[in-house]
């Protein structure tokens, strides 16, 4: 393995040509990425550490709407709904006396089944007409919701405990953070290699054109469902760890309004490939510490409108961006990050 | 028997105004395949709308329905220029989140506004009821079905007989050959979108005064998607027919069964979903919508 990749390809077997590190430079860079993760929470103050639990969740989540909507072409807009469904599983789950290691996956299956019903409809119906079954999807979750009140609490929302491995309690956002951070990766992981195997190629071909994808021997259904399934898996687990994280679960934190949120931070960050979701995220959470100054200023010129500036200013900035971005960069923070990158390869030459 | 028929009055009152707000919408998808997922955010500003002219201006209320209507054309006409135009020759998905992207900015514009009050004009419309036999209907249900039935028979007329409502069927048909032909693709989608906006507007009016305006009244909107896809995305007598099934089902639906649910309430919200779901299993392109043929 050498340090920086040759200007030719010259690997001598498969395993080094597919292999996620190809050199040295990426190995020690890795490395040094997830040490830097580790010893994140001894540098920064809780806020921050708050913040990035945050980003973290929605990483996961986010992967599971790009599997979904940026690699297979199925636009969802019931994301926050199928959260929800991972999110209530786990709380049930866990009040019932059961142990997180369990609960955790059982949660990520529960909102995969559900995804699954929910993506029948694909099987028949494509484009909007899927964007609205997803959209059902939301409205019938949020109902079910209220109407299973006496298991889910109802419009009251439901008490949920911070999860128990082992012998410890993750009480403090440290012990939670690192619990965030071994999932994003773990997911991110999954994510990146799902894209490179044969039935991310099928999930791409179908989004491009799925009846020349399915000329070309790719069975349709399975492909569609598979996608349904682990994008919801994600979105489940997103969900429940957003639950555990604030100790309650109500129907306020998976609203229609947050499902089309995570598509426009897709849509900034990057659909289609494994980087876009980390962007988005973490983009959408420094445009929220923005807003919060812009507010802060805005309520002092204009104390009359103070009380509606938080949820309207919110709303029109990301509305702003999400469209300045589809405007001129339709491919995303991740097009704009793989730009920077080619520069820096090829650097004293300019084109390639 | 008689408490049934009230009830399929009222129905068919809901019904025509949501098929007045999925007419805008099949109206944009037919000229320019652009699903307007802005839609229903239209319909709340409609009712923002009819809550300044009425209560606010104390205008007269067929005045306000023109001033609504007016601004609604407006509106319309100013989000195709400024936001829809640069769209063109984008992949659809872009355009889709373009609209998402309207609505977005139109509910923070209204919360900013108008402080994302309930903002009540109940009984505008005239708090008596009219009998008929042994029915007796409210006053507002009759005003909210003439205006809602004239809309939409006023639209229609304006796409079957004008000229101009010629060369949007044109336009729907095939833009380029339409463009060949020496008409304004532009001046269609600009019309296409003021119409929208000028559907959304009534439809946010007359829904405004059953039930209040406020950013909540966008969700109620959304029903119209539910109404253009069991109509079938093409189909302008779909879209009526579509609005009386999902309004009478619903308003049935929630009255009988209802009171069996533990919560007792909260169908209407879900319901039209539901019977979208169902036929869209069984007829995935809608009650009168074109089966595509495709090729690759």
């Amino acid at each position: 393995m050498q340090w920086d990749l040759p200007c030719g390809v010259f690997f001598d077997n498969y395993a080094d040509d597919i292999a996620l590190c190809r050199t040295k430079a990426q190995k020690f860079l890795l490395i040094s990425f997830f040490a830097f993760l580790f010893v994140l929470p001894l540098l920064i103050s809780d806020r921050w550490l708050s913040r990035l639990v945050l980003i973290g969740i929605n990483i996961v989540s986010l992967h599971g709407l790009n599997l979904l909507t940026g690699m297979c072409g199925q636009i969802s807009l019931g994301h926050a709904g199928f959260m929800a469904v991972g999110g209530y599983a786990s709380a049930i789950l866990c009040n019932m006396g059961l142990p997180f290691w369990i609960v955790f996956p059982a949660a990520g299956l529960v909102s995969g089944l559900f995804g699954l019903a929910f993506g029948l409809p694909s099987l028949r119906v494509k484009g909007f007409y899927l964007a609205m079954a997803t959209l059902a999807a939301q409205f019938l979750v949020t109902w079910l919701i209220l109407q299973a009140y006496k298991i889910t609490g109802g419009a009251d929302g439901l008490s949920v405990p911070r999860p128990i491995i082992g012998r410890m309690t993750l009480m403090s956002n440290k012990s939670y953070y690192y619990l965030v951070a071994t999932v994003t990766c773990l997911v991110t992981f999954f994510a990146y290699n799902l894209a490179r195997t044969k039935t991310g190629r099928a999930f791409v071909a179908v989004r491009d054109n799925d009846l020349a994808a399915e000329v070309m021997g790719i069975c349709l259904w399975k492909t569609k469902l598979v996608a349904f399934f682990v994008g919801c898996i994600f979105a489940g687990w997103g969900g429940a760890l957003l639950v555990h994280y604030y100790r309650f679960a109500s129907p306020e934190q998976f609203t229609l309004m947050d499902s089309i949120m995570y598509l426009g931070m897709l849509i900034v960050g990057g659909m289609g490939s494994t980087l876009g979701p980390i962007f988005g995220a973490a983009f959408f959470k420094l445009v929220e510490e923005c807003n919060m100054i812009i507010v802060s200023i805005l309520a002092k010129w204009f104390p009359a409108a103070a009380p509606q500036l938080p949820a309207s200013i919110g709303l029109i900035g990301y509305a702003l961006i999400v469209g300045l971005f589809l405007v001129f960069e339709p491919r995303g923070l991740a097009h704009r990050w793989t730009i920077v990158k080619n520069y820096y390869r090829l650097w004293p030459f300019s084109y390639w | 028997m008689v408490s049934l028929l009230q009830l399929v009055c009222a129905g068919l009152a809901n019904g025509v105004t949501y098929a007045v707000a999925a007419l805008g919408f099949v109206i944009i998808y037919k000229c320019s395949r652009v699903f307007n997922i802005a839609q229903g955010h239209f319909v709340m500003l409609g009712g923002y709308f009819a809550y300044t002219f009425l209560s606010l201006c104390n205008l007269s209320v067929w005045t306000a329905i023109v001033a609504a209507t007016a601004t609604g054309l407006m509106l319309g006409l100013v989000i195709q220029r400024i936001a829809m135009r640069p769209m063109i020759g984008q992949p659809l998905l872009a355009a889709i989140m373009m609209t998402i992207v309207i609505g977005m900015v139109m509910e923070g514009s209204a919360t900013l506004a108008w402080g994302g009050k309930y903002a009540v004009y109940h009984g505008t419309f005239g708090g008596a009821s009219i009998s008929l036999g042994q029915l007796s209907l409210p006053e507002e249900l009759v005003a909210q079905l003439i205006i809602s039935l004239l809309t939409v028979i006023v639209f229609s007329l304006f796409f079957q007989h004008t000229k101009i409502g010629l060369a949007m069927r044109a336009t729907a048909e095939d833009e380029q050959v339409a463009q060949s032909c020496g008409i304004k693709v532009n001046l269609v989608y600009g019309l296409a979108w003021m119409i929208a906006g000028a559907t959304g507007a009534i439809a946010g009016l007359v829904l405004g005064e059953v039930c209040g305006a406020s950013p909540s009244l966008s969700e109620i909107g959304m029903k119209a998607f539910a109404v253009a896809l069991v109509g079938g995305l093409e189909s302008i007598p779909g879209v009526l027919v579509a609005g009386l099934t999902i309004g009478i089902s619903e308003i049935i639906a929630s009255t009988y069964l209802d009171p069996l649910l533990p919560t007792g309430g909260g169908l209407a919200s879900v319901f039209p979903y539901l019977v979208m779901m169902i036929v869209l299993t069984f007829k995935p392109y809608g009650f009168f919508g074109l089966e595509r043929i495709e090729r690759i």
